[in-house]
């Protein structure tokens, strides 16, 4: 085919090939080494068990265990948002992929779409198995009333996590070696103040005033809400929630919509300030 | 000649290590890193149990000294299995040095514990920090008077031994494995915060899992540290019943054995990836 033949796709139909080119490795590549089925059902549920057997040894009540199940399946999307996806950013430029991703005439946002659909894929088999892990080993029940919020907030929660994600992808498109750090101090710190393990209406319990405002400072991190929130839906009559149900939805609609805007934003300055200063392709620093 | 050229790997594979720390981070995110990672992990179950307490659940200053301290120390079992499996990774799929270091005239085993001398240097300043930041505001009772100071050093050294012994384990593994190296690195710690009486006793765990306890040496090591510190020992009925000797000589077996198993895991995955051409690969999709 020459080249005057060739008819450019539209805008949107080549951002969407590229998501779905940047998901299918991922999807695709997990299917060829079928090993990490084990490594990410498997294994996961053992450190949340842990988390449960301390509950059990102070005789806590039982909703506790269904919340700490809750938080450990979650954990699976907190992570990938944070080395699949934001530090995944810095070992493109690492191995050269950056590069090749910003001279393609696609938008940056669509790349990482894709690396967040492709991420979901494992994520959601780890968050799935620890659930069911949680119901057939711990005897966890949950009450489902109203499915349709349950859903909303779990969409929105994602959205809004993964809009996070690409914020943050930016700003590793800066940094340099130091990106390992900072994914680690994104960790157990983020597990703590965002509530994995137990109810975030606990700050509240424990500091008085001062908890609450830890507690609505964490919400700025959408999974604090979502959390709170599927704790909410899932025991109705026993959790003690953060804040109204139909208020987190709210936040967490809103946290989409500002992660999205100022993901693409963020996106674009960082583009511009690593170009200025040449550490687009930098690499080793 | 040989041991004075190991010793020389070990020195610069440590130097490298560290470097790699925090050489390569600003020192303000280091210091940050290295304080905040270990006190929030430690908060979680802070507020875990402060949240049971309140709710009159059956907490007792014993169990929760137990926890805090099996928590501290725990430290050195999650990052040495994380750190020794990661040089794999790391070298082969980010930095891809992997190559270059391997055909280098060293002795790799060597190197790979070097990197991970690093770590320990690294970790007991988290652990330090914890246990500092638990006296100090949590108002956990460690006597420094009372603890039996040689002992605590012989157990320790033993024990870390142990710890690497079962990472070079892993390490061998990652070798012929893709991407999974985080997800087993968690999961096989997981196994062990679960089953080696780390944040609550053993006996709360069903009788096959009490059993599968009392095989693995890491359960003798954090009772022999809790002992020989004089805090947080006898909570657990389970362990109640083996004497400081009976520990220290089980402790020592299985060090050795599982020395020996480690040894032989890491040269046959060495072989194994030598032999299918996997040292290079690289699968960071």
């Amino acid at each position: 085919m020459i080249f005057e033949d060739y008819e450019k796709p539209t805008w949107l139909r080549m951002n969407l090939r590229a998501v779905v080119g940047r998901a299918y490795p991922r999807i695709i590549g997990a299917n060829r080494e079928p090993s990490w089925v084990f490594f990410e059902t498997f294994l996961p549920i053992l450190a949340v068990s842990a988390y449960v057997y301390f509950y059990t040894a102070m005789n806590a009540p039982d909703q506790f265990i269904g919340y700490v199940i809750i938080g450990g399946a979650m954990t699976a999307y907190w992570m990938n948002v944070l080395w699949s996806m934001a530090a995944q950013w810095f070992w493109e430029k690492e191995m050269g992929n950056l590069e090749l991703f910003l001279i393609a005439p696609i938008s940056r946002m669509a790349i990482l779409g894709g690396m967040a659909l492709g991420g979901m894929f494992t994520s959601t088999v780890r968050a799935l198995s620890t659930m069911i892990a949680g119901i057939l080993l711990f005897g966890v029940a949950f009450s489902l009333h109203d499915p349709l919020m349950f859903i909303g907030i779990f969409v929105f929660t994602m959205l809004a996590l993964y809009g996070m994600g690409m914020m943050f992808a930016s700003l590793y498109m800066l940094w340099g070696r130091e990106a390992w750090h900072m994914s680690n101090l994104l960790t157990e710190p983020i597990y703590l103040a965002s509530g994995f393990y137990f109810p975030i209406k606990g700050f509240v319990h424990i500091l008085g005033q001062p908890g609450f405002w830890v507690a609505a400072g964490a919400s700025i991190i959408p999974i604090t809400l979502g959390l709170d929130a599927m704790r909410q839906v899932l025991y109705p009559a026993e959790v003690d929630g953060f804040l109204p149900l139909w208020v987190e939805l709210l936040a967490l609609v809103l946290l989409t919509g500002i992660f999205l805007i100022l993901a693409k934003l963020s996106l674009e300055h960082m583009e511009k300030v690593a170009k200025r200063e040449g550490r687009l392709t930098m690499r080793w620093q | 000649m040989a041991i004075k050229q190991n010793l020389r790997t070990m020195k610069w594979a440590a130097w490298l290590g560290w470097q790699m720390e925090s050489n390569w981070a600003d020192p303000f995110l280091f210091i940050v890193y290295s304080v905040a990672k270990p006190i929030a992990g430690s908060l979680i179950l802070v507020v875990m149990y402060t949240i049971i307490a309140q709710l009159g659940g059956d907490t007792d200053p014993a169990l929760f000294s137990f926890m805090y301290i099996g928590n501290a120390f725990f430290m050195y079992v999650m990052l040495l299995l994380w750190h020794v499996t990661w040089v794999i990774h790391d070298d082969r799929e980010h930095f891809q040095t992997m190559r270059y270091i391997y055909i280098a005239p060293f002795n790799y085993f060597i190197y790979i514990l070097g990197r991970t001398i690093s770590n320990i240097v690294i970790t007991t300043f988290g652990v330090i920090i914890t246990l500092v930041f638990g006296v100090f505001v949590l108002g956990v009772d460690i006597p420094l008077g009372a603890i039996n100071w040689p002992l605590f050093v012989i157990v320790m050294v033993i024990g870390l031994i142990g710890i690497m012994a079962f990472g070079l384990a892993l390490a061998g593994i990652s070798f012929i494995t893709a991407k999974h190296s985080m997800g087993m690195n968690e999961g096989i710690g997981g196994i062990f915060y679960l089953f080696c009486g780390v944040i609550f006793p053993v006996s709360v765990l069903p009788g096959w899992g009490i059993a599968f306890a009392k095989i693995l040496p890491t359960t003798y090591w954090l009772d022999m540290i809790r002992r020989t510190m004089g805090v947080g020992a006898g909570v657990d009925p389970a362990l109640a019943g083996v004497s400081m000797t009976s520990s220290l000589l089980i402790l020592c077996i299985s060090t050795v054995a599982i020395s020996i198993f480690a040894v032989l895991i890491f040269k046959l995955g060495d072989y194994i990836a030598r032999s299918k051409g996997l040292i290079d690969m690289t699968t960071a999709y």
